[in-house]
């Protein structure tokens, strides 16, 4: 899995709540069997008008937030349908890190399993952050190792984040690779069960 | 073969007394398949069954074939088609169906259960269906299983007791190579549904009114588990809706204690344990239960008699109001956030504060999804449906319902009784089992604008159909919308 160490790039403010999976990648890019190309489909019904042109209203399509790295949201992000399509989808638009105060599970685990790093911060820091990536300068940084976001004024906040999960991110640890090395402890449980529950295994 | 004394479902104590007493279900079921813990706070838990669909696996096999890594348990792994396929034509198979992109993907599952030796159920094999009715109804499903799947309502499956919620796609990829899962345990809550409900109200309303109380997020970080006498008073099928519903509430599952229905709603289930098995079985089952000193880190209570018949009015699961209220004002809200989020879903689903919800005119009617499509999910629908031919009624000009069950067998079996014969002279339409309108991956959809009562489980603007106005509430309240072409209290036809 890719690293993630630091991020330096535009942070865009989107301040609703509740933005869910389904806004974030809607149900039509779901029908791919790749995990490529679906930045185009990233917030489609917001940047996009019936006709398929750009809403220029919507955050992402302004000029000055071209090229975003970093989301700055409402609460419970990511709500709503498992796909994991949601963060390959920001991953290929470009952003690699989503502010938060709060997310839903399954996006939260889904982001880790990507290499992007979903940072949560109390409702002043946010209301922080959001004021200053809707300023005139929203070169936001972050720093994974010092558990960082330095606002364009300078203004520092500090973030909490689980210590393996910011450990697998920094060296872009395979889960898959490091579960089968506990090979043996599957093997045994599996045996135990065989004896225990003959009905089930 | 009937279950044994049934009305004497007992619980045992004994695996977990003394020493470890003070457990809850969610603690219990967690203890009984961790394998290992690994220093950074993780834990591996077994899996003891994993179901699969076309549109969340394909990327997991290509990263086994990637690594030459095989599935280790393909015995533990089942396989349906139901997101994307048409609800109409199944009989001629996945190459006549018409969307390219759907097709390929039914292929590319068709092809991955081949390689990899996974049992499937097919589009057009009747025991195909919608993966979280096809699971319980083949006995799959049991006690103190951890179950996951690649859909967030996975939850469902929870009613049976078991520990079940949804995964990403990276980990389904895990599940397949290593039959486990890492895992960071949740926190216990616990929710006691009390009291009696009025007459038209049930497992649908009950969760649309939790959520409605504790928000989308209020469940975050959670696992709840449902209890109290209106829970044992519900079927296995409420409880099904209920579990199904805990994921809009934001909670990673939703759990009910095993008991008696359980255990024959079981029985007889194809892949359910049958004879001295059984017996066994249902000895370990009997484990499964939160102790009564039990420390949960959140609880609340739920009068049920208070709740009446209930829908949404806005984008979000938690946008909430009884059948006989009005659309609230943004005004009412405490935030000025969440005043921004009213006023943004009343203009998407064209309502007007102060509004009565039942003016709301609807033009389509879907009765189906994970949450609604079992069987008496069916039946509740069609007694309203013959309610209204006894009264001289129909779908109401303009409107288009459809009825789509949940599986082939849960068709099979509405036909068997002739409710499909109710639901046709009623003027409602009778579908092939899929998610169908549920998520609108497959021709069924919403156009913008065009007003829905569902009995699904997701209001999100475009969820349907891109620009479609959905209300959810449950199968017996969308048959009323259907007769009166506009929500409707379903107490008119009881």
């Amino acid at each position: 899995m890719r690293k993630f160490e630091q991020l330096q790039g535009v942070a865009a403010p989107l301040p609703a709540a509740n933005i869910d999976t389904d806004q974030i990648i809607p149900k039509q890019f779901l029908k791919t069997v790749e995990r490529e190309g679906l930045g185009k489909g990233l917030f489609y019904d917001f940047r996009f008008d019936l006709e398929g042109k750009e809403k220029p209203e919507f955050v992402l399509n302004q000029p000055a937030y071209k090229g975003a790295r970093i989301l700055i949201a409402g609460d419970n992000f990511g709500c709503g349908s498992s796909r994991e399509h949601a963060p390959w989808a920001l991953d290929d638009f470009g952003i690699r890190c989503v502010v938060s105060t709060s997310f839903a599970d399954i996006f939260y685990n889904n982001c880790f399993q990507n290499g992007l790093l979903p940072v949560v911060v109390t409702a002043e820091e946010l209301h922080l952050l959001m004021g200053e990536a809707k300023g005139g300068n929203h070169v936001f940084a972050v720093d994974l190792q010092a558990q960082t976001i330095c606002a364009p004024s300078g203004a520092i906040v500090s973030f909490e984040i689980d210590a393996g999960r910011k450990e697998k991110l920094i060296k872009g640890l395979d889960a898959i690779g490091e579960t089968l090395e506990h090979a043996a402890d599957i093997d045994l449980y599996e045996e135990k069960q065989r004896r225990a529950r003959p009905w089930a295994a | 073969m009937r279950p044994r004394p049934c009305a004497l479902y007992e619980r045992d104590p004994s695996a977990y007394m003394p020493a470890m007493s003070g457990k809850t279900l969610y603690d219990k079921i967690w203890g009984a398949h961790l394998v290992a813990e690994d220093p950074n706070g993780e834990s591996i838990l077994y899996i003891d069954l994993h179901l699969i669909h076309e549109v969340t696996t394909p990327q997991a096999f290509s990263g086994l074939r990637a690594n030459h890594r095989p599935v280790r348990r393909p015995d533990l792994t089942l396989a349906v088609a139901d997101h994307n396929i048409p609800t109409e034509g199944q009989a001629k198979g996945v190459d006549a169906v018409e969307d390219a992109e759907a097709r390929l993907q039914l292929q590319t599952l068709g092809r991955n259960v081949k390689d990899f030796g996974i049992e499937f159920f097919p589009m057009g094999d009747v025991r195909n269906g919608i993966v979280h009715v096809v699971g319980p109804e083949q006995g799959r499903t049991q006690p103190g299983m951890t179950i996951v799947c690649g859909d967030s309502h996975t939850s469902t499956h929870g009613a049976f007791g078991a520990l079940a919620h949804g995964i990403g796609t990276s980990e389904v990829e895990h599940v397949l190579a290593t039959q486990t899962l890492r895992q960071r345990k949740s926190k216990n809550m616990r929710v006691n549904f009390v009291g009696e409900p009025i007459p038209g109200v049930g497992a649908k309303d009950y969760a649309l009114a939790l959520i409605g109380q504790i928000g989308t997020g209020g469940g975050t970080g959670c696992v709840i588990e449902y209890a109290g006498p209106a829970i044992e008073a519900l079927s296995m099928e409420g409880r099904m809706t209920l579990c199904n519903l805990t994921i809009e509430g934001g909670a990673r599952a939703g759990l009910v204690a095993p008991d008696d229905k359980t255990l024959a709603y079981l029985m007889g289930k194809p892949a359910a344990p049958k004879g001295a098995a059984w017996d066994l079985a249902v000895g370990y089952w009997k484990t499964f239960f939160s102790d009564a000193d039990a420390v949960f880190d959140r609880e609340l209570t739920i009068d049920v008699s208070k709740i009446a018949p209930t829908v949404t009015w806005g984008t979000s699961p938690e946008d909430v109001v009884a059948v006989d209220g009005q659309v609230p004002s943004p005004e009412s809200f405490a935030s000025e956030d969440k005043q921004a989020g009213a006023r943004r879903a009343l203009e998407y689903m064209g309502l007007t504060a102060g509004q009565k919800i039942t003016d709301a005119k609807v033009q389509r009617v879907f009765i189906g999804s994970c949450t609604n499509s079992r069987i008496e999910d069916l039946r509740q629908a069609s007694q309203i449906a013959q309610k209204a031919l006894d009264l001289g009624l129909k779908v109401a000009p303009g409107v288009r319902a459809m009825v789509v069950p949940g599986s082939g067998l849960v068709k099979e079996e509405a036909e068997a009784e002739g409710l499909d014969k109710v639901f046709i002279a009623a003027g409602f339409e009778w579908r092939e089992p899929g998610c169908s309108m549920c998520l609108g991956m497959n021709p069924d959809r919403l156009v913008p604008e065009e007003r829905c009562a569902s009995t699904s489980n997701r209001n999100f603007e475009g969820r349907q159909g891109r620009g479609g106005r959905t209300h959810l509430m449950s199968p017996a309240m969308a048959a009323a919308a259907a007769i009166r072409g506009h929500i409707a209290d379903v107490r008119e036809f009881l």
